[in-house]
């Protein structure tokens, strides 16, 4: 097991002349959290479909534990489990028919999947639901039934695409408890997309793709760290002219952003007192803190993850969503 | 539909015994394959059976046929008049054949409706062959239609149709090869869509022509030629045929150019049919964008 669990080489995926996945290359180790972290559009589930073998690659290669995804389809598909973003259960069986749906898909003999299936139903706390309809369940015991049923085959890479979108914050926690805990007992690897940063945080190294791209790869203590700087954010009378009057007499270049002017400055606490000084706006607030992944995703992508979303969305739409695609 | 919701009880993650993930079992691909054929033809039966409306929809429009449409066409056409039997009992072999075709062909729905909520990934990325997922579901559908048409066998006593133990298995045979055919020429065309409305156009410009020029509805031996020409290239029209003359040993059986079609005739095509858009099924559901 010492040969990576996920390797991605020059990877391409093309639509028409549109990109979507834009010469991507790095490897996840075995056991590791490993996040991409982007916009909707980013070309993260793009990424994930290709390494699920439900997308073919336009060039470049991947091998997802040890096997090739483009020539051993059928290796990769036994050896990976997959949560998706949108819920790919059957509503009209229950909990316990769902799993044992999947069990015997995955080679499980069916006198088995009773013993195999209840202890992933009591790890995530559907064994009193086993034998419901999943229509009846919450979007929460969704969630978690479908990351038990990803977990069912011993998987030696797991796929997680936005396991917690459309959940309320509460929940959201139980299913990183989760994650949490199988992580200690299996040692499995894990790949998350994610548009949380609260979420890119948790993982041991973090990819951030923008626009088909990886723009940064590194644990996200050292993308924090890499930035080098803390973040100053004040609101002026006129955050325009504050920055113009900021390059000139501090040299410091800021960003004009939703929440005001974003200055990144070595020692923040020291720099408030001098920008008072020198400063003739008139200051309404000002923040001081240490960078966030917030802070590193603008930094290498120039933009607010949320503004991020809105421009590759509309791009998308107009490319790859016009040929029938659902989704990137 | 009553729903009732359940709240979430979001139970505290529990420490439970670590489950032996390493233990599974990895047998013959072919055992595999056939176990995992059978699940995906169970899914279909237990669907049925949690929605039973299904079944109701599904003969409320041939039992229409066969009583409104018999009954008003019997007095036109006179005693006798459909292929030298009375036309409800003309009508009646083609009623089964009509309620297999339509819910053979939207049984492959299913697809077009898993593939948008999501079900249709859970499969494909599932180590089997694309043929065990695609003959499951031909197998799950063409067992759905059997079970819908089988329903309206109880009318049969109502227009003076009776059955022998034989011609009832007979006519079970060949309901089931045409269920199956038929739902193997549903999942091709369901394979080639994206969604759910342009299945339904489909359906629409397939289903009702492939219905009416089957020999379901009226006699084959007395059309236009031009009509008799596009009614022997329907597929569908050769199970229609072997079903009607099971069920019906005196009704006239079907000709081309003025030669009697013999039964085995009727199942080869019907197979034939099957067995290729089964093959077309498979090569089309395998492909990855």
């Amino acid at each position: 097991m010492s040969s990576p669990a996920v390797e991605v080489e020059s990877l391409f995926k093309t639509f028409g002349d549109f990109h979507a996945v834009n010469n991507v290359s790095f490897s996840v180790a075995p056991g590791e959290l490993f996040g991409f972290l982007g916009p909707n559009g980013a070309g993260k589930t793009t990424t994930i479909s290709i390494l699920c073998t439900l997308l073919q690659l336009s060039a470049g290669s991947a091998r997802v534990a040890g096997f090739d995804v483009a020539t051993q389809p059928n290796q990769v598909r036994s050896n990976i489990g997959l949560v998706f973003q949108e819920i790919t259960l059957d509503d009209y069986l229950t909990g316990a028919e769902n799993l044992k749906f999947h069990a015997v898909l995955y080679g499980c003999p069916p006198s088995q999947v009773k013993e195999r299936t209840a202890p992933l139903l009591e790890m995530v706390g559907l064994t009193d639901r086993a034998d419901q309809q999943v229509r009846f369940y919450s979007g929460g015991m969704k969630r978690r039934l479908e990351i038990a049923r990803g977990l069912l085959h011993a998987p030696r890479v797991l796929f997680l695409d936005e396991p917690t979108i459309g959940l309320d914050p509460q929940t959201r926690l139980h299913i990183w408890d989760y994650v949490d805990q199988l992580r200690q007992r299996e040692a499995t690897t894990m790949f998350l997309t994610t548009h949380y940063m609260d979420e890119a945080e948790r993982c041991d190294r973090i990819a951030i793709i923008d626009q088909g791209r990886i723009v940064a790869i590194d644990t996200p203590d050292a993308l924090k760290a890499s930035i080098g700087t803390d973040v100053v954010t004040i609101q002026t009378s006129d955050d325009a002219a504050a920055r113009e009057q900021i390059i000139q007499v501090l040299g410091v270049t800021g960003d004009l952003t939703d929440d005001g002017l974003r200055l990144k400055v070595t020692d923040g606490e020291a720099f408030v007192p001098r920008l008072f000084d020198r400063l003739d706006t008139g200051v309404r607030n000002v923040n001081v803190r240490r960078p966030s992944l917030d802070d590193v995703f603008i930094e290498y992508t120039g933009r607010d993850i949320r503004d991020a979303e809105a421009s590759t969305n509309d791009k998308f739409r107009s490319t790859a969503m016009a040929r029938g695609l659902r989704k990137s | 539909m009553a729903k009732t919701f359940i709240p979430d009880s979001n139970p505290d993650p529990v420490a439970v015994p670590t489950p032996s993930l390493s233990t599974m079992h990895h047998e013959g691909p072919l055992l595999r394959n056939f176990r995992a054929m059978l699940m995906v033809w169970r899914r279909d039966i237990i669907r049925l059976f949690r929605m039973p409306t299904r079944i109701i929809t599904g003969i409320a429009q041939p039992i229409l046929f066969l009583f409104v449409l018999g009954a008003g066409l019997e007095s036109a056409v006179g005693a006798n008049g459909a292929a030298g039997v009375d036309y409800q009992q003309y009508l009646f072999p083609g009623i089964l054949a009509m309620s297999v075709l339509t819910s053979a062909l939207f049984s492959a729905i299913a697809i077009v409706w898993d593939r948008e909520f999501g079900f249709l990934r859970e499969m494909l990325v599932a180590p089997v062959r694309r043929s065990t997922l695609v003959l499951g579901k031909a197998l799950g559908g063409g067992s759905v239609s059997v079970i819908q048409g089988l329903v309206l066998v109880v009318l049969a006593p109502i227009v003076g149709v009776s059955f022998t133990v034989a011609s009832f298995f007979e006519m079970l045979f060949f309901l089931l090869l045409l269920a199956f055919s038929l739902t193997a020429f549903g999942i091709v065309v369901a394979s080639r869509m994206q969604r759910m409305e342009s299945f339904q156009m489909v359906m629409a410009l397939v289903l009702q022509p492939m219905l009416f020029l089957s020999g379901a509805i009226f006699p084959l031996n007395a059309l236009p030629k031009w009509l008799a020409v596009i009614t022997r290239l329907n597929p569908a029209t050769y199970g229609v045929d072997a079903i009607r003359r099971v069920i019906l040993p005196q009704a006239a059986p079907l000709e081309i150019f003025g030669s009697v079609v013999p039964l085995w005739f009727d199942a080869l095509v019907t197979l034939g049919f099957g067995v290729a858009m089964l093959a077309l099924a498979v090569k089309l559901f395998g492909k990855t964008e």
